[in-house]
Order: C-alpha cells, then sequence, then structure tokens
C-alpha cells in the first residue's frame, strides 16, 4: 500500500511500488491531465511536482511517492485560474496543447523558485519539455506574463523550432 | 498506437536518436531487457600484483595510476566528468538528451533536476540509468580533456578533490554507490573495465607506494 498525497487529498493506493506515477495518476485516480509521451523521460508531457520538485511522472515509481505530495495540472490551481494559466490562455500559447500540462508545471516550478527568471533561465528549465508544434517562443513569453515582465526577447535567440 | 506515433514525432522534432517504438509504448518483461555483455567481452583491470615486476616504486606507483585511469578514461565515468556544464551519453562525443545543464550545485538547474529523471536505481523498462546521488562531478574534479598527469594530479589536489585525504579517495574509488554504478550501468550499456573491488585495490596500492603521477604523454 502507498500512502500519499495527490493534489491535497490523502491516497492509498494498492498498486505495484514500480507502477510510474503516471500510470497511478490516469489509471487508478482519473488524473488524464498529465500525458503520455515517449515513456523514457526524454520529452517532459509528464511532468508533474513530487513536494516541490519537477518529476516525469513516466519514469518515477509510485514508491518514491511514498508519503510525499503530488501536485498535477488539475491541482496547480483549484480553479484553474494559475497566473500561468492565465497567461497560457491570453497569449494562446497551446496549438495541438498535448505537451503543455508538461510546460507549464516545469514553468512553475520555475516560477516558484525564481519569480523573475530570465530568458536564458526559462529556456534551460525548459528545455527537456518538447512540442511539437513549435510553441517555444509563445511558452517563453507568457511565462515571463506570468512573472510580471516584458514579454520581448531579451537576447537574440532562434525563434520557433 | 497513438502513443507510438507521439513518441516518435517528439524524437524526430528534437532531432534526437528515435527510441524503438515498440520498446517505448509497449513495456516489456524484465527478461526481455537487452543483455549485459558478456562477461568474456568485458575488459578487465590487471591486478595489483601484477605490478610487482616493476622494482622502482615510483614507476610502479605511476603504472598502478595509469591502470587505474582505464577506469576514469571509460564512457561510464568520465561522461560525468565533463569540463563544461553538460554531461555526455553512451558515448564521450554525444551531449545529453535532454539538454541538461550542472546548475550551481552539480544537480541541474529547477525543472531539470537531475533526479526529475534518475531514479536511485536503473529502469530497466524506459532504459534510464539510475543510482544514489544521481549528479555531475564539479568542474574542477573534471576529466574531459585531461590527461592521466593531470587527474592524477587533480585527484591529489584538496583544493579541487572536494578536500578528500588519499585514503578518501581510494575510499571514495572502492565503495561509493555512484561510482560503482559504473559496474552495473543496466540496459545494455558497457560497464567500466574490471570490477570496483579491483578499482579499489589498485588505488590503495597506488596510495601505498606513494601515489605518484604517471608522466605527461603517458596512457593506459
Amino acid at each position: 500500500m502507498i500512502s500519499l498525497t495527490v493534489n491535497g487529498k490523502a491516497y492509498d493506493l494498492d498498486v505495484d511500488p514500480e507502477m510510474p506515477i503516471l500510470w497511478a495518476l490516469r489509471d487508478v485516480l482519473g488524473l488524464t491531465g498529465t500525458k503520455y509521451g515517449c515513456g523514457q523521460a526524454l520529452c517532459g508531457a509528464c511532468t508533474v511536482h513530487l513536494d516541490k520538485e519537477t518529476v516525469r511522472s513516466c519514469c518515477t515509481p509510485i514508491s518514491r511517492a511514498k508519503g510525499r505530495s503530488v501536485t498535477t495540472i488539475e491541482g496547480l490551481s483549484p480553479t484553474g485560474n494559475h497566473p500561468l494559466q492565465k497567461a497560457w490562455c491570453d497569449l494562446a500559447v497551446p496549438q495541438c496543447g498535448f505537451c503543455q500540462a508538461g510546460q507549464i508545471m516545469t514553468a512553475a516550478a520555475l516560477l516558484a523558485q525564481n519569480p523573475k527568471p530570465t530568458d536564458a533561465d526559462i529556456d534551460r528549465s525548459l528545455a527537456g519539455n518538447l512540442c511539437r508544434c513549435g510553441t517555444y517562443t509563445r511558452i517563453r513569453a507568457a511565462v515571463k506574463r506570468a512573472a510580471g515582465l516584458p514579454e520581448e526577447p531579451t537576447r537574440s535567440t532562434s525563434e520557433e523550432g | 498506437m497513438r502513443a507510438v506515433v507521439i513518441a516518435s514525432v517528439l524524437a524526430a522534432c528534437a532531432s534526437r536518436t528515435p527510441p524503438q517504438p515498440a520498446a517505448t509504448a509497449a513495456p516489456q518483461p524484465a527478461a526481455t531487457a537487452a543483455p549485459q555483455p558478456a562477461a568474456a567481452d568485458h575488459p578487465s583491470l590487471k591486478t595489483v600484483a601484477s605490478f610487482d615486476a616493476i622494482a622502482d616504486p615510483h614507476a610502479r606507483s605511476a603504472a598502478l595510476f595509469l591502470e587505474a585511469s582505464r577506469v576514469f578514461f571509460h564512457p561510464r565515468c568520465i561522461n560525468c566528468h565533463p569540463a563544461g556544464d553538460s554531461p555526455a551519453q553512451i558515448t564521450p562525443d554525444r551531449p545529453h538528451d535532454p539538454p541538461v545543464t550542472r546548475g550551481v550545485d552539480d544537480r541541474g538547474v529547477v525543472g531539470m533536476r537531475c533526479t526529475t529523471c534518475h531514479q536511485d536505481h536503473n529502469l530497466e523498462l524506459s532504459r534510464v540509468p539510475g543510482a544514489p546521488e544521481w549528479h555531475l562531478a564539479p568542474k574542477t574534479m573534471a576529466w574531459v580533456n585531461h590527461t592521466p598527469q593531470q587527474i592524477c594530479e587533480q585527484m591529489k589536489d584538496t583544493k579541487r578533490n572536494g578536500g578528500r585525504t588519499l585514503a578518501q579517495i581510494v575510499e571514495h574509488n572502492a565503495h561509493d554507490q555512484l561510482v560503482g554504478w559504473g559496474w552495473h550501468p543496466g540496459h545494455g550499456r558497457e560497464p567500466a573495465p574490471g570490477t570496483q573491488e579491483q578499482l579499489g585495490a589498485l588505488m590503495a596500492a597506488w596510495v601505498k607506494t606513494g601515489a605518484e603521477c604517471p608522466r605527461e604523454g603517458e596512457r593506459p
């Protein structure tokens, strides 16, 4: 039995300790906002918070979450009104949307620790979150808007790719 | 099937070597994981006794270190002793994918910590390697672009070796769990030469004979 908290609610899960957190979230708890991308910690689509740190839930055994707190995109804000979520809507960041939950969860961890990130900070922290639609410039702009920063790039960068 | 397509597209977008779709989308039993290199193919280390023929203790000490440096230069070890801010993977000329950076504590930056992906053990299904305290060696312990002589001097320099005594250097090589991962790297990765026990014995003998360094230009 694995006892943990997910989005502020306590659970006792009778699952294999090696089950990836993602499987427990989606198949056991029905929290399907977190996506399966690559299954190898290469794309970031499955990113959630374990306590305050990001983890790739597709590869992190549920046993690592024992006695700890998991936060998913559903739990980031009770009303879906997190500054990042608002900025994402304001700037129409998503295209297909598949990677965006992971993008937002990583960005939320970044802003919690670094409320005024530079472009380089954003790029380094989000380097493991791939977007097949190439919305990277809008993602960066939305992170900066959520942080209350000017949205223009602070240095020359390669644009959407 | 949908997951297979997604994984393939994501990998292609990143210009990375795509993971094999079948293994990505359909977890396989552990018994089907890629086999480790056969023991017969695994390069060995010379034993401490094999250096007894070198009469001069200084030369013997340097030769012991040179043999041990075969481990240091192995990809399982040198890949995480980079001279810059990012490790390599598989082979020293292949950058870590995804593109991670060391951060202020050699354990990554927020959102891209080593433990964002790496666990305290290897994951055979996803092939992600892992061991306790997974992290990069500090820049002062860089081995990339260094010679055996330079690494030897580095290891003896408490300003660059984490303040370790020679006895602690031996202990680190002989028993540290992250060092030990080099011989148990999981999923088809080639282990470092010999065993951790043999490396520990070589390093202990190196210290016992004076911790002499190879001459510049000498290679294992």
